[in-house]
């Protein structure tokens, strides 16, 4: 879930209010709001869309416990985990390394040995 | 403002309700066979649905005959013979086109000297932003934030159009056309599957109230495996994994039936399970295919290689089962005069009967199904006219005007769930627990006729409880009267497979519900094959 929406990083794009498909934030004086914690599918949409990494989304699907490192945003930011999913899909500063397409063949051959669906 | 009195007023010749691949696919089609589109998605187009957050491949397969053969016969068996071949073949010819077309409009990476074939994994959310991307430069207009509440209907009974409300804005809308296309998605019952939530069977619920018919509902009790209390629900890379019990004792996982093994342990105690089938050498592929699983271990500080980690299963319905609105025609027509079905909003049995269609055979069941309901909704709009007339609503339940008699949207929500989210109901299924759970969805059935609010986001949500209601009513009812073992569907007082219930099971209506054997039998092998 949501849980951190850094407002020291925040642009007031609002970005992030246009693309969670459910509706989690609310307008805020400047910063977007989570309004709707409860209402978050954990999906990570904010995260990658966000452009200068202001949010963390826990990789839990209920809220993280008071005192949880997922909701410390310092040391988030200090991890670099600020909007690292950003980053692993290729939208942000850096160039992940993306699978070659023989590579990806490999690993299809394989996952095609492993299960029977995947056979044809 | 009253449900009279719409704030946002369009016509067009299509509206497709729905904004995932399903959608923008039937929005492209109907675009480019020249009909005026709108888009109304509940979410935001882009972003909303399973297929924006799991990273995409399609069931593709080249086109040679033996091949497509071998790989329609395989889907066959692993679905408990319930297909059909004519759909199968058409799935894979239109899919295969349409990826390949996809080559010159610059997706990012598709460079496959086999075609389209990259498609095959993807990197989400990319597919859905470059699809919101590219029927936007078609022209067609997107509401984000808009979800529909029911259809409208002319008075010869054909659908022409919906209304709803737009969350962000408080205000209604009403869109006029000459047909609409339902792709909404599948249902997930709100489990917290990886975007499953908004997949609340509304299309289902609206089809309904016109009269369409379901298929296929029982095999809506697909259970994903996710690091334990994470909503990342990856299933196919678990075919490198070894499962234990918290004292180390090994399950035989059976990834791609019913999995019970696997469920009965989980319900026993807690599941571990670690990728270390995976060849060392593949590993940092694995990594760098499937982004968003790695982001998530990474953020729990595992590493699935070198250590064994808790697992729990999110329900994802029928995401990754395959019941959904019967489809009475090769058109995707739903049967009723101008309402069409693309997507998880139709039943997949045709496709991969039983078994789950998760991944590759969902992605492609939505290019090829979007883009024949978005052609032949053109068409009737083109033959039948998209000139505004007086329309009726035909939504229901949860629409009461000023209502706050009937039980609300998150009393709704928790008591559907109650039946239907624990795997010792749903997964493990009984003549008795069945029938325990149906009356007690009957009774919501009959008190959630008094629901209703005056407040719009309150009324969408009652709307998403009643249609998450209606599913679970179909999906019981449906694995009431199959009484046997077949797949995903488990029934612990029919654990065999009976060869006499080889048929697909419908089911429909709302105050009565139904189920009938589907008169159409499957049809697995070729006429050349059945005479050999």
């Amino acid at each position: 879930m949501i849980e951190v929406l850094s407002r020291s990083r925040c642009i007031d794009c609002d970005i992030c209010l246009r693309v969670c498909p459910t509706n989690v934030f609310d307008p805020g004086e400047g910063a977007p709001v989570i309004a709707r914690q409860s209402d978050c599918q954990t999906c990570f949409q904010c995260e990658a869309y966000c452009p200068v990494a202001a949010i963390y989304v826990a990789p839990l699907r209920e809220p993280a416990p008071a005192g949880s490192a997922y909701r410390d945003e310092s040391a988030l930011a200090e991890s670099g985990e600020l909007g690292v999913y950003r980053e692993r899909i290729g939208w942000g500063d850096s160039a992940p390394e993306l699978p070659t397409q023989d590579q990806l063949t490999q690993l299809l051959q394989h996952m095609r040995a492993r299960l029977p669906a995947a056979r044809e | 403002m009253t449900r009279s009195d719409p704030d946002l007023q369009l016509s067009c010749d299509v509206l497709v309700i729905g904004g995932g691949p399903a959608a923008t696919w039937a929005a492209t089609a109907a675009t480019l066979a020249g009909a005026r589109v709108v888009l109304v998605d509940k979410g935001y187009c882009g972003t909303s649905g399973v297929a924006a957050t799991a990273g995409v491949g399609h069931w593709l397969v080249p086109p040679d005959a033996a091949q497509r053969e071998e790989a329609m016969l395989s889907r066959a068996r692993l679905g408990g013979l319930l297909t059909d071949r004519g759909w199968q073949a058409r799935v894979l010819e239109e899919t295969w086109t349409q990826l390949k077309a996809l080559e010159g409009l610059g997706y990012p990476a598709a460079s496959d000297p086999r075609g389209a074939a990259v498609l095959r994994i993807g990197q989400a959310p990319q597919y859905m932003r470059f699809m919101r991307q590219r029927v936007k430069r078609l022209g067609v207009t997107i509401l984000d934030h808009s979800p529909a509440l029911e259809l409208l209907r002319a008075r010869d009974g054909a659908v022409r159009g919906a209304r709803g409300v737009r969350r962000q804005l408080a205000v209604n809308w009403q869109v006029h056309a000459g047909a609409v296309v339902l792709a909404t998605g599948g249902c997930t019952w709100k489990s917290k599957s990886l975007g499953g939530d908004v997949n609340t069977g509304d299309g289902q619920l609206m089809a309904a109230e016109v009269g369409a018919h379901l298929s296929g509902m029982e095999f809506s009790s697909f259970y994903g495996i996710v690091p334990r209390h994470t909503s990342m629900d990856k299933n196919g890379y678990y075919g490198f994994a070894s499962f234990t019990r918290e004292d180390g004792s090994p399950i035989e996982g059976e990834l791609f039936g019913s999995r019970a093994p696997l469920l009965r342990a989980a319900c026993e105690g807690t599941v571990y399970a670690r990728l270390d089938k995976a060849p060392e050498a593949l590993r940092p592929v694995m990594r760098a295919a499937m982004p968003n699983f790695f982001m998530v271990l990474d953020k729990l500080r595992v590493n699935p290689f070198e250590q064994r980690y808790p697992i729990d299963f999110v329900l994802e319905g029928t995401v990754r089962g395959t019941g959904g609105l019967h489809l009475s025609d090769a058109d995707c027509s739903t049967g009723v005069p101008g309402l069409y079905a693309a997507g998880d909003t139709a039943s997949r049995e045709v496709l991969v009967g039983a078994a789950t269609g998760a991944g590759a055979p969902n992605a492609a069941w939505a290019v090829s199904s979007g883009t024949w309901a978005g052609r032949a909704a053109a068409e009737h709009a083109r033959l039948h006219g998209s000139a505004p007339q007086p329309l009726t609503a035909a939504g229901r339940s949860g629409l009461t005007p000023n209502a706050g008699r009937g039980p609300s949207a998150q009393e709704l929500e928790r008591a559907v769930q109650a039946e239907l989210l624990p795997i010792e109901k749903n997964g493990f299924r009984s003549e008795s627990g069945l029938s325990r759970s149906l009356g007690v969805l009957d009774g919501l059935w009959t008190d959630a006729a008094a629901s209703g609010s005056d407040d719009l986001r309150e009324r969408a949500r009652l709307r998403e409880s009643v249609a998450m209601l209606a599913m679970a009513r179909w999906a019981y009812a449906s694995a009431l009267v199959r009484t046997e073992t077949r797949v995903m569907h488990t029934r612990v007082d029919h654990p065999e497979l009976d060869p006499a219930q080889t048929q697909r099971i419908l089911c429909g209506g709302l105050d009565q519900v139904w189920t009938e054997r589907d008169p159409e039998l499957p049809v697995v092998l070729g006429q050349e094959r059945i005479a050999s």
